[in-house]
Parts: C-alpha cells; structure tokens; sequence
C-alpha cells in the first residue's frame, strides 16, 4: 500500500507544478488565446469573417420580432439587425435571428452566442456598467404601464392595491414594479413566469388581474388578443424605458456602427429621404448632408469600415426611421409620441450632424 | 500499517527493488502516465479558469459575491420568511431555497406515500385495482414532466375567477388564484404548543423502543398507543389551555381583487406539487412493486402458516424485507423530485433557480449565479443522499 501512495502523491506533486509552470510557457501568447474562448475582441471582423450577423431578439412580440406566416421575421427591432446586415453585406438577409428570453438575452450577449442584442432592452446604470455592455443609442423611448381586462372597472394603477400582476422576470419592469408599490405603499401579488406566451396566457385566463410591461409592449400584446378592446392600457406610465441596442462592452467599432445607422435613420427622415426616393436623392439632391449621408461625396462609409452607400442601401432596403416606424409600430396602435424628430413638439429623436 | 507485515498477502509479494529510472520499470511507467493524466486535468483547469477571468476583464463585467448584500428589488409572491424588494439578495435567494426545500419535501413524503400504495395496488388479486394502478404507471412514466406541469398549471388557471370562487366548505374557496383555507391568528402559545408535540413524539420514539426491549425479554406485546395519545395530543392541549387557549380564526373573505386572511396555497406551487408528486410516485411505484416481488414466496407462505393475515404478512413480513431493495433506488428518486423541482421557472413558481437566474440577470454575474445554484442543488442532494445512505444501513439485513 505504500509504494502506491507515494506514488500517487509523487504524481500529485508533478501535476501541480506542471498545472502552475504550464501556463508561464503559455502565458506569452495570451492575447492569442482570447479568440480561442466564447468571443473574439473585435466582433465586426469575426461578422465579417462568419458572413452572417447573430442578431438577440424577443422570443415573439408583434410589432418589434415576430415571424410571419412565411417565418419571417419582421418587426421594428429586426429591421434595426437587418439594418446591420446591410451595411456590412449589402444583403437584408444575412442576419440570424435569436429568440431570446428576458432571463436568458444578458448571458446570451456576454458568452458571444449572439453578436448585438435588439431586444426592447432598457438602457439603464448597471448594465452599462457592471454588466459589460455599451447601449448605442435610444430608438425608442418608451414606459412601463399596465393593462387590465375591461371588465375589471379600473380606471388607473393606484387603484391596483391588492392586485396580483402578472410581470417577466429579469427585467427592469420586475424592479420597477417592486419600487413603485414600495413608492405608493401599494400591495401587489407578482405572477413571474419566463415565457412572454405562457405569461400572457396566465394573464388571459384569469390567474393576474394586471400584465405590466413597457407600453409598446402591452400595446404590441393587446393588438394580438382576440378581442383588443377587452383590454384597456391604464394612463398611468410608472418609469423610463429608453429601449436600444446593445453590444458587448469593448466593441467600439461595431457600437459606432450601430450608432451611425440609427442616426442615419432619423437623418433621412429629417431631410424627406425614403426608400422611394432614394434613388433620385442620390442623383442630384444638392443639400451637402444628404450627399455626405447617401456616400455620394465624403467618405463617411470608409471611416466607419464599412461601403461608402451603406445608409443609401440602408434607406433603400428598409426606409428612413418614419417609415421603420410606420411599417412596425402603428399597425399596433402606437403613436409617434415622443419618439417624433425633434422638430415637432414633444419629439425627441435627435441626431448629430452627418459631417 | 503497522498490521501489515502479519496479512498473509503481504508476506507473498515480491521483494522491493530500488527504483531505476528506465522505461522497462514499471513502477517508473505507471509513474509517468499518472504524472502526464493529472497534470493534463489540472492544465485544463487553469486554462478554463485564467481565460474566464482574462474574458471577464476585458468586458469589465463584475465578479465577486459583493453583489449579496445589494438591495434585491425583485418582488417575490410566496415566502416562508419575512421578505420585502428592500432586501438584500442574500435573503432573496434564502427565500428561493426554502421554496425549493418546501415544494420538495412535501412532493417526498407525498410520492412516497401514493407510489407505495399504488406499488402494492398493481400486486392487488383485484383485476380492476391492478390494471388501474398499471395503466397510471403507463400513462404518467411516458409523459414529460414539463408537460405535465404546464398541463396541471393550465388546469388549476380554468378554475373561477376570485369573485365567482367555488365554495365547497364554509371558509375554503378554490379559485383560478389558488386555494383559500381559513386558519387562526397565530400567537406564542401555538408556537408552545408545537414544541410540546415535537417533545411528545421524541417521547413517543423512546416509550417504543423501551417497551420493545421488554417485549424481547419476555414476549409479551404491550401498547404504545395510549401514551402516544397522551404525549403527542394531551401534553399539547395542556399547554395550549394554560397560557389560555387563545383561538381566533381568521377565514378568508374577499376584498377588492383577491381573498384576504386565511393560508393560502398559489395555483404555482400546488400545479408544481402536483405534477411532481404524480410523475415519481409512478416511478416509485415500480421500485415498490419489484421490492415486494423480491421478498421470496416461501415468506408468504410461512408467514401464512403461522396464521397471520394477508396485511399483516405485508406489514410484518414482507416490506421491512423489500425495503432493503427499495431504499437504495428511492435515494435516486427523492434526488429527481428535487432536481426536477427546478422546472417550477416555467409555471412561475419561484424557487432557487427562478430567483438566481433573475439575481444573475440583474447583476450580470452569470457565472457566480450559476455556482450558487450548483452548490444549493449539490448540499440538498448530498444531505438527501447521507441520510438516505444512513437509513439504509440501518436496515440492511444484521447478519448474525
């Protein structure tokens, strides 16, 4: 027995100082060992190199991602993925959607399963932060509100003390949810189940007297009920959600990508330039911005890696932010509202010059 | 050591050479693959682990448990402690492993209880009992779980809205928000009480055993039953009178949008229960019905001879042989209901995984999220395996 243990221990010893000397031989090459793992450093190449974009979405919410009946995906955040996909690859198509649960979406974008998130995603402190992410910017600026069954007779939230209220869990409506009771010394009973459909069917059945989450999205839910005008969205908006995609922290190029072509969007539609007359914009508008924007003179495109007609495609493909929103989100009843340019009253989209 | 010099088998091994340092050693060979096995293992890990915290650096994303004393902020439905979003994560997360602890103790003793009366049920010499017990067996074994859950949670949400509940006892209202019993205003001479009735049956525990010592002695059956009665129900009841035998019911009424007062049990636990308790109690079922096949017929039949009763035959005869056979697979059993408990994310119960999953979310710190739900899941396990383990050998056949 004991030549076997020493053995063993012999080994033992051996092994731990290979387990410490091996990586000082492997320690030089270590920057090169980072695109063995999850996600390389710089995610535009590795798009590029892949020829496909891994775009996060909702795992189904009409208006925003949602198959159609062709298993399209389509909706407003799409639009944005495909908009990625063709700057880089001048094709709409190239773009591989993600279902992603409110739970699963954070992780998902962290571990490099997926390449950007455009997910009704709240742009808030910590996921900034301590999360390791960087938001691009703000497409929609949205709240959370409630919706109640008609039937019920409530006419606002504070009328809810008592309530239970069916609510997503791992969002920012959760919290929200919790610091507005605790605010309005309000009882409420929270439902959380992980999956927007069996959630809404809870809600649907009866099990919650409320649903909470952001108004586009109770909007986007009670514009696919049997019948919407059974259910009523409550006035009272509880919080600011300004949604956006997001990428990982440490991808500059690819957030300013993003960035640009949200700006680009909402630049077109602050010059009248839509997908029908792109085409002619790009002949002979004389305005200085709108050669710039379209590629025809400067080299925005260049400095930003990608072709110089990459918003000219962009518009042609999908249309300005108007028409994005229009195609999207009023077939669900929702209002330009705060999201209208900046030149109207109570608008507050807003891009830097194209310059 | 010291003894093995005497072992016979010592004294026959080959004389000791000094090691030389060749190929044709063995000693050196076996040296070698071990040295090239472990040191390959422990690589692996540190590769794993230095491109982990390389990867977490250089997206600056969080690590640490500091987030475990943060403010939680998450709004928790059912708690077996004092709970509110002010607190801290710590705590959201001990309320998640008392709801897994809970749904899966009771789901236990629940499964256990009905897979051995269905065990013994498909054994019955009655046609219709045994082909009702294996066509449950059947049907329950050959369903996914999660169906099953998703199917009883969506059964329990058909029930009546809180307004129009159903009613089939004063004070009790089942509804489409869970099942409403009335109770009594709990104070400290209930608490008393309680700790009366654990004393009793610790008594009652020890009464048995010394009067089983007696009946070894001189043969003689005595009864436990009436003190047990008076241990477990009259030392209670005694203590409940003297402090005054506070009483307050407090049923459930209906106010606004729900019931108030009374305990209530949610749609997600008892959907969870449910599912849980009938999918494993087919499975235990089985175990029960092979244990109970193992006990060799020539039992029955002496046992039969002696002129005992077909029950008795099975209480005194046969199961506490079975058991020996069926112990050992229920530890696995016992593990799946826990383990399996983690699907109650999907019905909206909200149980250790539910609540780490949504604190890894909030904090961005999957990788800690995820260990603290392995280790939870791993310490319940362990602890579930040591007893079961311990029960086991108690019982195991004392060779004599």
């Amino acid at each position: 027995m004991q030549p076997i243990l020493r053995h063993l221990t012999a080994a033992t010893a051996v092994a731990l100082g290979l387990a410490t000397a091996l990586p000082a031989a492997a320690q030089a090459p270590a920057p090169a060992q980072a695109p063995a793992a999850a996600a390389p450093a710089n995610t535009l190449d590795a798009i590029r190199a892949r020829g496909t974009l891994i775009c996060g979405v909702n795992t189904g919410l009409a208006g925003f991602a949602l198959p159609d009946s062709q298993g399209v995906w389509r909706g407003f955040d799409v639009d944005y993925c495909r908009a990625v996909a063709i700057a880089l690859f001048n094709d709409a198509n190239r773009v591989r959607f993600v279902p992603t649960t409110a739970q699963v979406r954070f992780t998902a974008l962290q571990s490099g399963e997926v390449d950007m998130l455009s997910r009704n995603t709240t742009w808030t402190f910590s996921r900034d932060t301590s999360l390791g992410f960087d938001f691009t910017g703000i497409n929609f600026y949205d709240g959370q509100g409630f919706m109640v069954k008609r039937s019920l007779g409530v006419q606002n939230a504070r009328q809810l003390d008592g309530a239970t209220i069916c609510v997503q869990p791992g969002t920012t409506t959760e919290q929200n949810l919790a610091d507005w009771a605790r605010g309005n010394r309000i009882n409420i009973r929270p439902v959380v189940i992980e999956r927007l459909e069996d959630n809404i069917a809870a809600y649907n059945a009866g099990r919650c007297d409320a649903y909470t989450t952001d108004v586009s999205g109770l909007a986007a839910i009670r514009a696919v009920q049997s019948n919407p005008n059974d259910h009523v969205i409550l006035p009272d908006v509880i919080s600011k959600e300004p949604l956006g995609p997001l990428v990982r922290h440490g991808d500059q190029r690819f957030a300013d990508l993003l960035r640009w072509i949200h700006f680009g969007l909402l630049t077109a539609e602050e010059f009248g330039i839509t997908s029908q007359n792109v085409q002619q914009a790009l002949a002979n508008d004389p305005r200085p911005e709108v050669q710039r924007l379209l590629g025809r003179t400067g080299d925005l495109g260049r400095m930003l890696g990608v072709d110089n007609a990459w918003m000219a495609n962009i518009i042609r493909g999908l249309g300005n932010y108007a028409e994005i929103f229009d195609r999207n989100l009023t077939p669900i009843g929702l209002q330009r509202g705060r999201n209208a340019l900046w030149t109207q009253p109570g608008g507050l989209q807003y891009s830097p010059p194209f310059r | 050591m010291s003894s093995a010099p005497e072992d016979p088998r010592y004294a026959r091994q080959a004389p000791r050479r000094p090691l030389r340092l060749s190929w044709a050693d063995e000693r050196v060979r076996n040296l070698f693959w071990q040295v090239l096995v472990v040191g390959l293992v422990g690589g692996a890990i540190y590769w794993l682990w230095s491109n982990t915290v390389h990867n977490l650096e250089v997206r600056r994303i969080a690590t640490g448990f500091d987030f475990l004393g943060r403010e939680a902020g998450l709004p928790i439905a059912e708690s077996l402690i004092p709970y509110d979003p002010s607190m801290t994560y710590l705590r959201a997360l001990t309320v998640g492993v008392l709801n897994t602890l809970k749904v899966a103790v009771v789901g236990i003793v629940l499964a256990t209880i009905l897979g051995t009366f269905l065990g013994i049920a498909r054994l019955s010499r009655n046609w219709l009992v045994a082909k009702l017990a294996y066509w449950y067996v059947e049907v329950v074994r050959d369903l996914p779980l999660l169906l099953q859950l998703l199917f009883w949670y969506a059964l329990l949400q058909g029930l009546p809205g809180p307004r129009q509940a159903l009613n089939p006892i004063e004070g009790v209202y089942l509804s489409n928000r869970g099942l409403k019993l009335p109770f009594f205003v709990w104070e400290a001479a209930h608490s008393w009480a309680l700790l009366a009735f654990a004393l009793g049956v610790v008594a009652t525990l020890l009464y048995r055993r010394a009067m089983r010592a007696r009946q070894m002695r001189d043969g003689a059956p005595r009864r436990v039953w009436p003190f047990a009665l008076l241990a477990m129900l009259g030392a209670p009841l005694a203590v409940w009178a003297a402090m005054g035998a506070p009483f307050t019911p407090d049923v459930p009424v209906l106010r606004g949008f729900n019931f108030r007062g009374g305990v209530d049990v949610s749609p997600e636990f008892f959907a969870l229960l449910l599912g849980l308790t009938l999918y494993t109690a087919g499975f235990i079922a089985e175990i029960v019905r092979a244990g109970i096949l193992s006990v060799h017929q020539g039992q029955w039949e002496a046992a039969q001879a002696l002129g005992l009763p077909r029950g008795r035959v099975m209480n005194l005869v046969v199961l506490p042989q079975a058991l020996r056979v069926i112990i050992p697979p229920m530890t696995s059993q016992f593990l799946n209901i826990t383990k399996n408990s983690s699907l109650a994310v999907a019905i909206g119960y909200q149980d250790i995984v539910s609540i780490a999953n949504t604190t890894l979310n909030q904090t961005g710190q999957a990788i800690e999220g995820i260990a603290i739900i392995m280790l939870v899941y791993l310490t319940i396990s362990l602890s579930i395996s040591l007893f079961m383990n311990w029960y086991n050998a108690k019982i195991a056949l004392v060779e004599r």
